[in-house]
């Protein structure tokens, strides 16, 4: 990337089809803006979301990864974001232990009501990644060059 | 070890049991293999010393398809691997047949490598029996010794216990050999600044060769395909090609056993490289045990492991960025 | 005979290195490995076997091959550039050196491995002398004479020296390179080095295990025996032998999707006992580890043979008996036929 170009990171979002898909859903019909550097992929429920996932969405050459589901005790299979919830901590305490900057993964759960939120969350993760700057400690090198 | 074989023998001829997993004597004083013995006359080669280092549980696996019960002598800490493939059904106890084995902790003929002793003929003191604190190794080079404890696998420094979670009986005296909390090592890399941990790991995991020796030693790893044997996969389980192809793989293998891993230490006692792989299992551990109390796998073949239950009041995946 | 004093290593490491790439084995942690020199690297002489062999200086465990970009509805094909710069390989040892030989029987025979081809004409070999052999030695059951391997250069490290003497036109051209920090000697503590080392040979007991009956006509019968299904047993599946052994030199050829249109093509090595090894569109022709098993020790002793004029593809390194995770290796199998053998007369 050249010196005077702003850093434009790459942002995977996660989002749980009952209630963050819908969040992002409602902020776009609701017209509040989020950053286009988020890009979305809807997944069945946030427990969906292999550890492999996340480790293959940096190795791409995402900078940031995000996952949103239904509030505890909302899930639409009743149990699947507390699951999730667990996981997921595991996982970013491994990836802080192992050296990758703490704030490139998040977790947040959006209603689907929750348009305002979504945005707000999404505007708030893409500032934390431009302050981190490019993801060089988990990417793989051979996708850096095309 | 003749109370043993002795035992063994006679469950063999009696019909008890229709063979015996155990070790078979090496070709050189250190090299013993895990083997399956059908017959009595096939019993003399049976061998069990401080080299019998490896965890039997998985081999049960393939015995499982076959007929009969299969006898298996188990040290202290592989009953825990037994307890949790029983625990997911990777084993049928009542075809089994569990002898727990004395052990005083098991030995790493590269510590003595390490130390420099080479060319060896033979090494006494290493008797599964008696109390012998000192090995004496012969050499082309001269005779030298070495303290047992110094020999020992990293695992045995931070020994569970001498205690056996499952038996149907005991043979032979055992020993907590323990002399070190398994995570001062977490501690310490946790202390480090995130420069610091990358540097640390990238310099370890840069010795992987991509073998899958932890993996298909490991007895939590009883996957029948595992996701990186996959062709689908984008990048193969044997590639060497990028830095971040070792990190997937181990925060990946990690992550699966995670839960589920007895810290039996199989994975850096058999990595060709010496990498501390042991510290990714810890740390999943020692996390567990902080955020959702104390589990140890293994320690029964009932409880729900802390990665398929939950409660309400979990902490938020932010609990990580916070605890600082 | 040429020498130069233990203590001016370095110098003559940065000398050689200033010309060219030197690879070395090196100690990272408690492993030693080849690898690169540099002014801040533990360089470590004295262990006898570096942990995998030094064949990558030859024959990476991954490489390139090319690269396709999709632009602008255009396919854009790179080959990898080949090597075509020198570089010297110090320290190898007799039974890796035999290694390379046999990696030349397969890589540059018809049709001719570019890749293999342009290393080994840019690279240099410094063979080292083993003084101190261990008890998972069996080079001498191969033929090989550990105490004086034939290179482009020959070196003896003893207690205060490096003895040097170059061979080949290339050790010649690498000899100028170090120029005067090498001076002439005698040739008094080689030969005794020498001869100290064939009497440890002698006294380890690996050394003179017998490879009769293992040959390029033993196919069927070999092929056929029951002992297969016995010795497999304790073998967990894991690539170990084959990734560290100087001479397997089987690989898989792959794509990498680089993302953006891209894919990278590249090799690695494979494992003969590994479930995907020589799939096909048909499937696996080896559905059993048994046969993954028995593959890999009927390559080594039987199928190469067969191919090449006798010559065995395994050297005697050890590092298979010293890094089985289950202590099974070549050793153990082939007495284990001689004991058969035994039994049936």
């Amino acid at each position: 990337m050249p010196m005077n170009e702003e850093f434009r990171p790459k942002i995977v979002a996660f989002c749980c089809n009952w209630c963050s898909y819908a969040g992002a859903d409602l902020a776009g019909s609701s017209r509040i803006s989020y950053p286009a550097d988020v890009k979305i992929i809807r997944v069945p429920c946030s427990c969906r979301v292999n550890p492999m996932f996340i480790l293959r969405a940096f190795e791409k050459g995402a900078d940031g990864v995000i996952i949103c589901g239904c509030h505890p005790g909302d899930c639409h299979y009743s149990t699947g974001n507390y699951y999730a919830r667990r996981r997921m901590t595991l996982l970013f305490s491994m990836l802080d232990y192992i050296g990758v900057e703490n704030g490139r993964t998040r977790v947040e759960w959006v209603s689907a009501a929750e348009g305002v939120k979504f945005s707000a969350t999404m505007n708030e993760f893409v500032e934390k990644i431009k302050s981190l700057g490019e993801n060089v400690r988990l990417g793989d090198l051979r996708c850096r060059n095309s | 070890m003749q109370e043993l074989v002795t035992r063994v023998k006679e469950l063999l001829e009696n019909g008890t049991v229709s063979r015996v997993l155990g070790w078979k004597a090496g070709d050189l004083s250190y090299n013993p293999e895990p083997a399956f013995f059908e017959t009595a006359a096939s019993l003399d080669a049976f061998v069990y010393d401080g080299f019998c280092g490896a965890n039997l549980s998985k081999y049960l696996i393939e015995a499982m398809k076959k007929e009969g019960k299969t006898l298996v002598c188990l040290k202290p800490c592989d009953t825990y691997s037994f307890n949790q493939l029983v625990k997911e059904h990777r084993i049928d106890r009542d075809k089994t047949y569990v002898i727990g084995v004395g052990c005083k902790g098991k030995l790493n003929v590269e510590k003595l490598r390490e130390s420099g002793i080479k060319g060896i003929q033979s090494i006494s003191g290493a008797e599964a029996d008696g109390d012998c604190e000192t090995l004496t190794i012969q050499t082309v080079y001269g005779e030298k010794t070495f303290a047992y404890r110094d020999a020992m696998l990293e695992r045995c420094h931070v020994c569970k216990g001498k205690e056996h979670m499952v038996y149907d009986e005991l043979i032979g005296e055992s020993k907590d050999t323990a002399d070190a909390d398994r995570f001062t090592e977490v501690d310490l890399i946790e202390k480090m600044s995130p420069e610091e941990k990358f540097a640390f790991f990238q310099r370890e995991l840069s010795k992987c060769i991509r073998c899958n020796a932890c993996r298909n030693v490991c007895p939590a790893c009883s996957c029948r395909k595992c996701v990186f044997d996959s062709n689908k996969f984008d990048s193969a389980q044997k590639a060497n090609a990028d830095s971040f192809e070792e990190k997937m793989f181990h925060i990946i293998r990690a992550f699966h056993v995670a839960g589920r891993c007895t810290d039996c230490g199989e994975c850096s006692r058999v990595c060709p490289q010496g990498i501390p792989l042991h510290l990714f299992n810890r740390k999943f551990i020692k996390d567990i045990n902080s955020l959702y109390g104390e589990y140890q796998a293994g320690a029964d073949a009932e409880s729900l492991a802390p990665l398929t239950d939950f409660t309400f009041e979990d902490a938020e995946p932010s609990v990580v960025a916070e605890r600082e | 005979m040429k020498r130069i004093a233990r203590e001016n290593l370095t110098a003559l490491f940065r000398q050689i290195s200033a010309q060219q790439d030197l690879i070395l084995p090196v100690k990272n942690g408690n492993q030693v490995n080849f690898s690169a020199w540099t002014e801040d690297a533990a360089v470590d002489l004295d262990t006898l076997k570096t942990v995998k062999s030094p064949k990558d200086a030859f024959f990476p465990q991954s490489e390139n091959l090319y690269t396709c970009l999709k632009e602008n509805g255009k396919l854009k094909i790179e080959p990898e550039a080949l090597r075509d710069r020198p570089f010297t390989v110090f320290g190898m040892k007799a039974c890796d050196l035999q290694g390379v030989a046999v990696l030349d029987r397969v890589f540059l025979s018809e049709p001719i491995d570019t890749y293999y081809a342009a290393r080994r004409d840019h690279g240099t070999i410094v063979a080292l002398a083993c003084a101190e052999p261990e008890e998972s030695c069996f080079c001498k059951a191969f033929g090989i004479d550990c105490t004086n391997p034939a290179a482009d250069v020959t070196v003896w490290l003893t207690a205060d020296s490096l003895y040097w003497q170059s061979n080949t036109e290339k050790g010649e051209a690498l000899t100028k390179l170090a120029g005067d920090l090498l001076e002439d000697c005698d040739s008094a503590a080689v030969e005794a080095q020498k001869s100290a080392t064939a009497a440890i040979i002698d006294q380890l007991p690996y050394m003179n295990i017998s490879l009769e009956g293992w040959n390029g006509d033993v196919l069927t019968e070999k092929f056929d025996s029951p002992l297969w299904e016995e010795l497999y047993k304790p073998c967990l599946a894991c690539g170990t032998c084959t990734f560290v052994c100087p001479t397997c030199q089987c690989y898989d050829i792959k794509d990498y999707d680089t993302g953006a249109n891209g894919i990278q093509r590249y090799r690695c090595w494979d494992s003969c006992m590994y479930s995907d090894f020589t799939m096909m569109a048909h499937g696996n022709n080896r559905t059993s580890q048994m046969q993954r098993f028995r593959q890999r020790f009927m390559h080594k002793l039987v199928y190469f043979p067969a191919n090449n004029d006798g010559m065995y593809s395994c050297v005697g390194c050890g590092r298979c008996v010293d890094k089985c995770p289950s202590a099974l290796n070549i050793v153990k199998v082939i007495k284990a036929f001689a004991n058969e053998g035994g039994k049936n007369e």
